[in-house]
């Protein structure tokens, strides 16, 4: 295994819902080190992409590959693709009553952790003292129960919380940005900063440029029609900031 | 005496084991006038419980069983042996119960937990109490802590005034056999303004194959006390069906607060008939906590008879339903005086073909003015075989006063298993956690071992259960 990449490799991919084709051919690779805006007009699979790659029994691969660090994934539960550091920080964030984030948190710790080895106290406190204050947050907030009555923006501070909790090795970020105030999206942007470096690869969803402007990306690819039309570096976030999404359309009929 | 045969029919319940049957006093099958004529005599007893008792039993055959609520057709109580008295009884050390019986507790791990956090034990065994103890500091204090039958004998007085006041014979026809072969059971005073704060517990084991359990508690918690009262119970796992049929009768003097705990853990042949009741004078508080997750069928609804003004009557309850369970389960909420308020929070997990019932009663007479009571329950079924149902009972007799029921019913949501499973649960764990959270309002009002025990029983029962 050691001679494998340390990379995410999206090969080929085809998902479907139902009946309805959505992804049609996605290829990208992501080492480590490197973060990847994934931008693109609404309804064109960027998210779709993110579920499939989390394992998200609602998406029917068709055609294509996924490897994490060379393994292939696709026939992986979802919390076998966690425990190889792939973390998804959800658009949409559930909510689940009575389950405490410090309760919560600890037992996703300890899934990570070989049997008969615990989650140690200082490794645990350590951690969330650290995470907390990354995010500005008082630690009272581990004692409410897991997204339940959260804000928007609290649910999306939260998923960069467990995302500093659990060390992932490839961060999946599926429109982290929306509904987040400016003040907001600084504290999620530093959250992510903070875990930037060699080991740790992934994919900025994000339909506008605003994010990426806190969280500079390696590399930005544009998806239209389930599959990437354009790639680029920073550079072209800003040109759909200012130019829209028309000349990317144009692009994807081209490609037809 | 031979060691029964274990039926291997719910191999995942860990205390089916039976302890060989070794007995003192066995009588035969069945419910006649000879049955309780020997109870008492056994009991040594004065003549009017044993006129009581016979009484009693006349009523038990007048009535029919009840068809309103679960499905009692399988119980047929010729086959129950009403009465077996253990050797060796009412010890007050571990030192001199019996071995078998002392290992059986201490498997359960009973005489560890009466070290670590309480501040007083009972165990009953088949029909009588082999052990029961209070520690001296409570003892001191004027505490009463006895079995039913050392309360009959020391008290005789305080136990005839309030006796089936609360719970009488003629109540129902669970009520009525337990008044007529009862045996075992707590009795309990808690003078003035004294307050336990650390609980009283009582086991009950069953061990004998088609054996009866008909303990009768009484507790009196006077003017200003305070105390927490926890039962728990188990039974070995057999081919034929036991049955038990307790009655608890409490009485909440003025300004008095009571909490009755109960984690109910019967093995899957065991039929659950219990009368529960309290009596609220002026501005007492009466909290029933009610986990039912065992026995085959359990018809249980713990109720407060809000009496004076300003008493206040609450109900939690957890009942779970697994395979072949039926757990129809609720509470009653009864206001006789002005300003007096409840609340009945029910929440239920049914799995495989279990099927949980909430019934529940809330009563408002005339003249009970001011008076509130809300009910919540919420039922969460874990896959399509499960059922629920909810039989709420609304009567309101009196214009001011009010009365809130919410239901729901949901289901676990496969996106609450994602998002835990990407986290790195695997699917049995997000499972369990998601129905930890949904008791969780009710876990956290348990002392912390009592909250694990119960998570831990719900989590035995939740295995392989999604998938």
């Amino acid at each position: 295994m050691t001679d494998q990449p340390h990379q995410l490799e999206i090969r080929n991919l085809h998902a479907s819902v139902g009946d309805m084709p959505i992804l049609r051919g996605i290829n990208l690779v992501v080492p480590r080190g490197e973060l990847h805006a994934i931008m693109g007009p609404n309804g064109n699979g960027k998210s779709t992409l993110a579920k499939v790659i989390v394992g998200d029994p609602e998406y029917t691969v068709t055609e294509g590959e996924v490897f994490v660090d060379g393994v292939s994934i696709l026939e992986m539960e979802p919390d076998e693709r966690a425990r190889l550091g792939v973390f998804l920080a959800f658009q949409y964030p559930v909510e689940i009553p009575g389950v405490t984030i410090a309760n919560f948190l600890r037992l996703a710790m300890q899934a990570r952790k070989a049997e008969g080895e615990e989650v140690s106290f200082t490794e645990f406190y350590g951690r969330l003292t650290a995470a907390l204050k990354t995010l500005e947050w008082d630690e009272s907030i581990v004692e409410r129960y897991l997204n339940e009555g959260f804000s928007g923006g609290e649910k999306k501070r939260n998923e960069i919380l467990q995302m500093l909790m659990l060390e992932p090795n490839y961060i999946i970020m599926d429109e982290t940005d929306s509904g987040l105030d400016v003040d907001a999206l600084k504290i999620v942007a530093r959250g992510v900063n903070s875990m930037r470096g060699p080991n740790l690869g992934g994919l900025i969803i994000t339909h506008y440029q605003r994010l990426l402007n806190y969280i500079v990306p390696d590399k930005v690819h544009i998806i239209v029609d389930g599959r990437v039309v354009q790639t680029g570096g920073p550079e072209l976030a800003q040109r759909l900031d200012s130019e829209g999404y028309d000349w990317v359309k144009q692009l994807a009929v081209a490609g037809d | 005496m031979t060691n029964p045969e274990v039926a291997n029919i719910n191999k995942d319940y860990e205390y089916g084991w039976s302890s060989p049957e070794r007995y003192a006093v066995k009588a035969p099958k069945g419910l006649s006038r000879e049955v309780v004529e020997m109870i008492s005599k056994a009991k040594d007893e004065p003549q009017w419980m044993l006129d009581f008792r016979l009484k009693a039993l006349e009523i038990f055959y007048s009535k029919p069983m009840p068809t309103w609520g679960a499905d009692l057709s399988g119980l047929n109580l010729d086959e129950i042996y009403y009465y077996i008295k253990p050797e060796g009884f009412n010890a007050r050390s571990w030192d001199d119960v019996p071995d078998d019986v002392k290992l059986t507790f201490e498997r359960l791990g009973i005489p560890e937990a009466e070290r670590k956090a309480l501040a007083g034990v009972g165990a009953q065994y088949e029909s009588e109490m082999v052990y029961h103890n209070l520690k001296e500091e409570w003892e001191k204090l004027g505490v009463v802590f006895l079995s039913i039958e050392d309360g009959l004998k020391q008290y005789p007085d305080l136990f005839r005034e309030y006796f089936a006041t609360v719970v009488p014979p003629e109540d129902n026809k669970f009520a009525a056999v337990n008044s007529a072969v009862w045996s075992g059971g707590s009795f309990v005073y808690v003078p003035k303004g004294v307050k336990v704060d650390i609980p009283l517990q009582t086991y009950f084991r069953i061990n004998a194959e088609s054996s009866g359990q008909f303990e009768r508690t009484l507790i009196i918690v006077d003017e200003g006390a305070q105390a927490h009262y926890i039962e728990g119970c188990t039974a070995p796992t057999y081919a034929s069906d036991s049955f038990h049929s307790g009655v608890i009768e409490i009485i909440v003097k003025e300004g008095a607060r009571f909490r009755y705990s109960t984690i109910q853990n019967w093995s899957h042949n065991v039929y659950n008939l219990v009368t529960q009741r309290a009596a609220v004078y002026g501005h007492g508080v009466m909290e029933w906590v009610d986990g039912n997750l065992g026995s085959k069928v359990t018809m249980k609804y713990p109720a407060c008879y809000l009496l004076e003004e300003g008493a206040r009557g609450e109900v939690l309850s957890i009942a779970m339903a697994g395979r072949g369970q039926h757990q129809d389960a609720g509470a009653k909420i009864v206001h006789f005086a002005p300003y007096t308020s409840g609340t009945i929070v029910s929440k239920s997990i049914s799995k495989d073909s279990g099927r949980s019932s909430y019934r529940g009663l809330v009563k408002i007479y005339e003249g009970a003015r001011g008076s509130k009571t809300n009910v919540e329950c919420d039922a969460l079924l874990l896959d399509e075989e499960a059922r629920t149902d909810t039989y709420p009972y609304i009567e309101i007799e009196e214009k001011d006063a009010s009365v809130g029921h919410e239901a729901t019913v949901s289901k676990i949501n496969d996106e609450q298993i994602l998002y835990l499973q990407s986290r790195g649960l695997s699917e049995d764990e997000a499972a369990g956690l998601i129905v930890r959270g949904f008791i969780e309002p009710i876990a956290k009002e348990l002392p912390l071992e009592y909250a694990v025990e119960l998570n831990r029983l719900i989590e035995l029962e939740m295995e392989g259960s999604v998938g």
